[in-house]
């Protein structure tokens, strides 16, 4: 055994601290850490860099919701953006008709995008197939449509105005809103950790990887689906909510498809199934557009036709070499490279680690028609008995 | 009376569009599981080279039929390159991919061409007919969509009924193993799938574009209520596509005509909901039960 | 005299070793049964044969052609006809459709007609079904179609897996008739994968036993049929 492993081992006996083994407590640590080191960035940074923190806070929201589905669960949203603007929609029109504090407001607008989300996921769950993901992208695309309609109530082209929350009078406006935002997004991925590792969680995953199976082990797999739905488009309305109030303002050209296509690409590249991910697309949807697709734009001296479309159209790479090439995203990546290290330093391991779509890879996906019953037939081993 | 009469025979026109693109989707859908979301978008991306070959000079129908070829094309390869490679994967991956796609063309579309709204013509007159003393809402144009779209119908019925090509294709897509134990090469079929799919979308896209207008997004809508119309149906039956296309044209026409045309896309949704709540298999679905 | 051999056969699904170094070969006009416990690799052993799994190492030789490296598409059209478990018949065609589907590719078609005659007057019970669709048929008559639709083919090679799999008695004796005469009538090389061992012993003239992916016993069926403990042992009966 070589010293570099005897360290490596000596490492893992005696770790210098150790994480709590209880799920709530070992999350709390994390975000404790987490808001200690968010609030000295805050207030190193400018106003328009609290707008930016803020954004990737309430974007980690939505991709969270977004993962939960897809990664842990198994089905697909392609317009969680409809579900952010039920979100941001709901936070106008309670600001327009009441006089309530933030807290409230933001919670009811969680209630209506679930409640939404209800309504889609609830016949989605009647059949197996690419009904909910058609079914959401209706939802993204027809939102608009039914606020034109609907103007006077919607507030028009110049739609429903969401004036920022005040704080304390020694902070600064921008910067209280990020730290609302970044809390919002701290609770909801604690709680998401915490769902994770609940019996809710288990089914979650129980029903991604084998429906039938997950049927003959007592879940009720259509409601466990509708409520992963739920939860998730009530992770989108939130973040829908909290844009509302970083913009100042809710109109349909607030919540176009080109946002349910950045959170696509933003879970593809961030891993999906992964939590701590989020972060990476969040990051992603909040510069690419702004910042990297114009600096390249420029660099190239492509024309303005271009540059206006770049972002997209990196994007829908994104998602479609993203796909066939690298379906684990960065965090994937980063735990595959974490793999070969950790197998370079234990004794015995071999890394065993494939990347997928979906968090932790089962052989379910054999192709070619072979069942799954045939993968494990030796295990079904019957002796044969004399008689 | 003339109002409704007027509202129902666009409905009719409309539906018999939206049956053709239910029909491209499900003729993927059979054979692969597979929605393809980007069906649309590759459609609108072959409109645009045929406003391109139009303005060439060439004549309308040298146009239409350049499109519906470079359509053919476009979906082979679609599946030669992206579609291929995620066999045997999560169907949720083909999803991401297909969508990934749609937005792809959509954006390098805009890059190509922008997205100021464009022209393109109809082969016949768009305008209403006098028959007696009524004017009824019924052009020439939308006569040429109605048996355009029944065209291609009956060709996909002599196809799949009639040839042995069509009996592979149909054996492929009920049981691709079974179908290869009889000696039936099944990746090619597969491809010629894609490509039949994308020429039917492509012929709904020449069909609506007249009465639209050609952008980058022109098809996202008509995308939709192929697919409502198909889940209608029943998204493995070609019958289905075309009663579904037919249903969902005119409730959507009434939708337009009484309540406001902004309503359509949601009434579309409200059309998905109800038919999975009432009848979830759609109303043309297959005998056999699911496999498990 | 062509035969099908089959030589160090290896199977793995992943870690498990679904079959190891299986040898054994099988005769023109003779029938050999595969038995075995359920799990023991049967059904893997004819997958391999026409090409749905890939052997891990060993090769699977008929006519002088190595049939391991092939498609499935070509192994078939080369006379390999594979008749899988659960009566694989399209249910959404008719029995026709099903049947012409099986002679596409050997018989130009003005030659079909009277092929598929032959499959009718071999099983009569489809031809009076013959525009109805497969999924209104019997388990029997499913199983005939499954069968005639490999046949159809005019196969050298005929691989059944289970055929007797919930059929009646009856039925099952019948079935296990025709293929008897068949098999000498056309010369054919078949072999039948069973659980029903009495049955497929009745009519095999060379018996392989698996147990756990292993071939343990290659001899004369009669021999198999006759030696009480090797039933007990490995055939439970």
């Amino acid at each position: 055994m070589g010293e570099l492993q005897k360290r490596a081992q000596g490492l893992a006996a005696k770790p210098w601290f150790r994480m709590p083994r209880q799920p709530m407590l070992r999350h709390l640590t994390y975000a404790a850490v987490a808001v200690v080191f968010l609030y000295f960035l805050t207030q190193k940074l400018s106003a328009f860099n609290d707008y930016e923190v803020g954004q990737i806070a309430f974007y980690a929201v939505a991709l969270a919701g977004l993962t939960l589905l897809t990664g842990i669960n198994g089905q697909i949203s392609l317009g969680h953006g409809g579900f952010m603007a039920v979100g941001g929609f709901t936070l106008a029109l309670l600001v327009e008709h009441t006089t309530w504090n933030v807290v409230p407001e933001l919670a009811i607008a969680i209630a209506t995008s679930a409640l939404v989300g209800a309504v889609i996921g609830i016949p989605a769950t009647r059949l197996r197939g690419p009904y909910l993901a058609g079914m959401t992208l209706m939802v993204a695309l027809g939102l608009p449509y039914l606020t034109n309609q609907y103007n006077s109530f919607f507030g028009g082209d110049q739609g429903l105005t969401t004036p920022q929350p005040t704080g304390p009078a020694s902070i600064n406006p921008e910067q209280w809103l990020a730290w609302i935002q970044l809390a919002c997004a701290l609770i909801v991925l604690i709680l998401l950790g915490n769902l994770l590792r609940s019996r809710f969680g288990r089914s979650f995953r129980a029903v991604r990887d084998d429906e039938i199976a997950a049927s003959l082990a007592g879940i009720h797999v259509a409601r466990t689906k509708v409520i992963a739905f739920m939860v998730s488009a009530g992770c989108a309305g939130l973040a829908g909510a909290l844009l509302a109030l970083s913009a100042g303002g809710v109109n349909s050209a607030e919540f176009p498809l080109s946002i349910s296509i950045y959170l696509l690409a933003g879970m593809v590249i961030g891993g999906t199934g992964s939590l701590m991910g989020v972060w990476w697309g969040a990051i992603l949807i909040v510069y690419l557009p702004t910042s990297w697709a114009p600096a390249l734009a420029s660099h190239f001296h492509v024309n303005s036709q271009v540059s206006a479309n770049l972002a997209v159209i990196i994007f829908g790479l994104v998602l479609v070499v993203g796909m066939l090439v690298a379906p684990g995203g960065i965090q994937g990546a980063l735990r595959w490279v974490a793999a070969r290290v950790g197998a370079y330093f234990s004794p015995d391991g071999v890394p065993n680690m494939k990347l997928s779509l979906q968090e932790a890879p089962t052989d379910r996906a054999v192709h070619d028609g072979e069942s799954v019953t045939q993968v494990g037939e030796p295990g079904v081993q019957v002796h044969p008995t004399n008689d | 009376m003339q109002f409704f009469l007027n509202i129902t025979l666009g409905g009719i026109a409309t539906g018999m569009i939206v049956a053709a693109v239910a029909l491209g989707l499900v003729l993927i859908f059979r054979a692969t599981n597979i929605v393809n979301f980007a069906q649309g978008a590759m459609a609108m991306m072959t409109t645009y080279i045929a406003y391109a070959v139009l303005h060439q000079g060439s004549g309308y129908w040298l146009a239409f039929v350049a499109a519906l070829a470079t359509g053919l094309l476009f979906g082979a390869l679609t599946q030669v390159v992206l579609i291929r490679p995620l066999q045997g994967k999560s169907p949720l991956n083909a999803i991401i991919v297909t969508f990934g796609f749609l937005i792809f063309l959509e954006g390098v579309a805009g890059a190509i061409w922008g997205s100021q709204t464009r022209t393109y013509p109809a082969p016949f007159s768009e305008a209403g007919q006098k028959i007696g003393n009524t004017q009824i809402a019924f052009s020439p144009f939308d006569v040429f969509v109605v048996l355009a779209v029944l065209a291609l119908m009956i060709l996909m019925l002599v196809l799949f009924r009639g040839t042995d090509l069509g009996l592979r294709m149909r054996a492929v897509a009920f049981a691709p193993e079974t179908a290869r134990l009889l000696g039936v090469r099944v990746r090619p079929l597969l491809t010629l799938g894609w490509a039949l799919s994308a020429a039917a979308g492509v012929l709904a896209a020449l069909l609506v574009v007249p009465t639209s207008s050609l952008t980058p997004n022109f098809m996202d809508v008509i995308l939709i209520y192929g697919f409502t119309a198909a889940v209608v149906g029943g998204l493995d039956s070609p019958v289905g596509a075309l009663v579904g296309g037919l249903a969902t044209g005119l409730s959507l026409a009434y939708v337009g005509g009484y309540l406001g045309g902004s309503l359509e896309p949601m009434a579309a949704l409200a059309l998905v909901i109800v038919s999975l709540m009432i009848r979830p298999e759609g109303l043309f679905a297959r005998p056999a039960p699911r496999r498990v | 005299m062509p035969v099908l051999e089959i030589e160090d056969l290896s199977v793995s699904y992943g870690a498990v070793h679904a079959l190891t170094d299986v040898s054994f070969s099988a005769a023109e006009g003779e029938v050999t049964a595969v038995l075995g416990a359920n799990g023991a690799g049967k059904t893997t052993l004819l997958r391999a044969i026409t090409g749905l799994v890939r052997p891990r190492k060993g090769t699977v030789r008929y006519d002088g052609e190595q049939l391991e490296k092939m498609s499935v598409e070509k192994i078939v059209r080369h006379g390999v006809a594979h008749v899988p478990e659960g009566r694989s018949v399209i249910e959404e065609m008719t029995v026709d459709e099903n049947l012409r589907l099986g002679s596409l590719f050997r018989f130009s078609r003005r030659q079909r007609g009277p092929v598929i005659e032959e499959i009718y007057a071999l099983f009569p019970p489809l031809a009076e079904r013959r525009r109805q669709h497969a999924n209104t048929l019997s388990g029997g008559e499913r199983q005939m179609l499954a069968i005639g639709r490999a046949l159809v083919s005019r196969p050298k090679v005929l691989l059944l897996d289970e055929p007797s799999l919930g059929l009646a008695p009856i039925v099952t004796a019948r079935l296990m008739a025709v293929l008897r005469d068949l098999t000498q009538a056309s010369n054919l090389i078949v072999v039948l994968v069973e659980q029903n061992a009495r049955s497929s012993l009745s009519i095999a003239q060379k018996a392989v036993v698996i147990n756990l992916g292993r071939v343990v016993v290659c001899e004369d069926a009669a021999k198999v049929a006759g030696d009480s403990e090797l039933r007990h042992h490995y055939l439970g009966y």
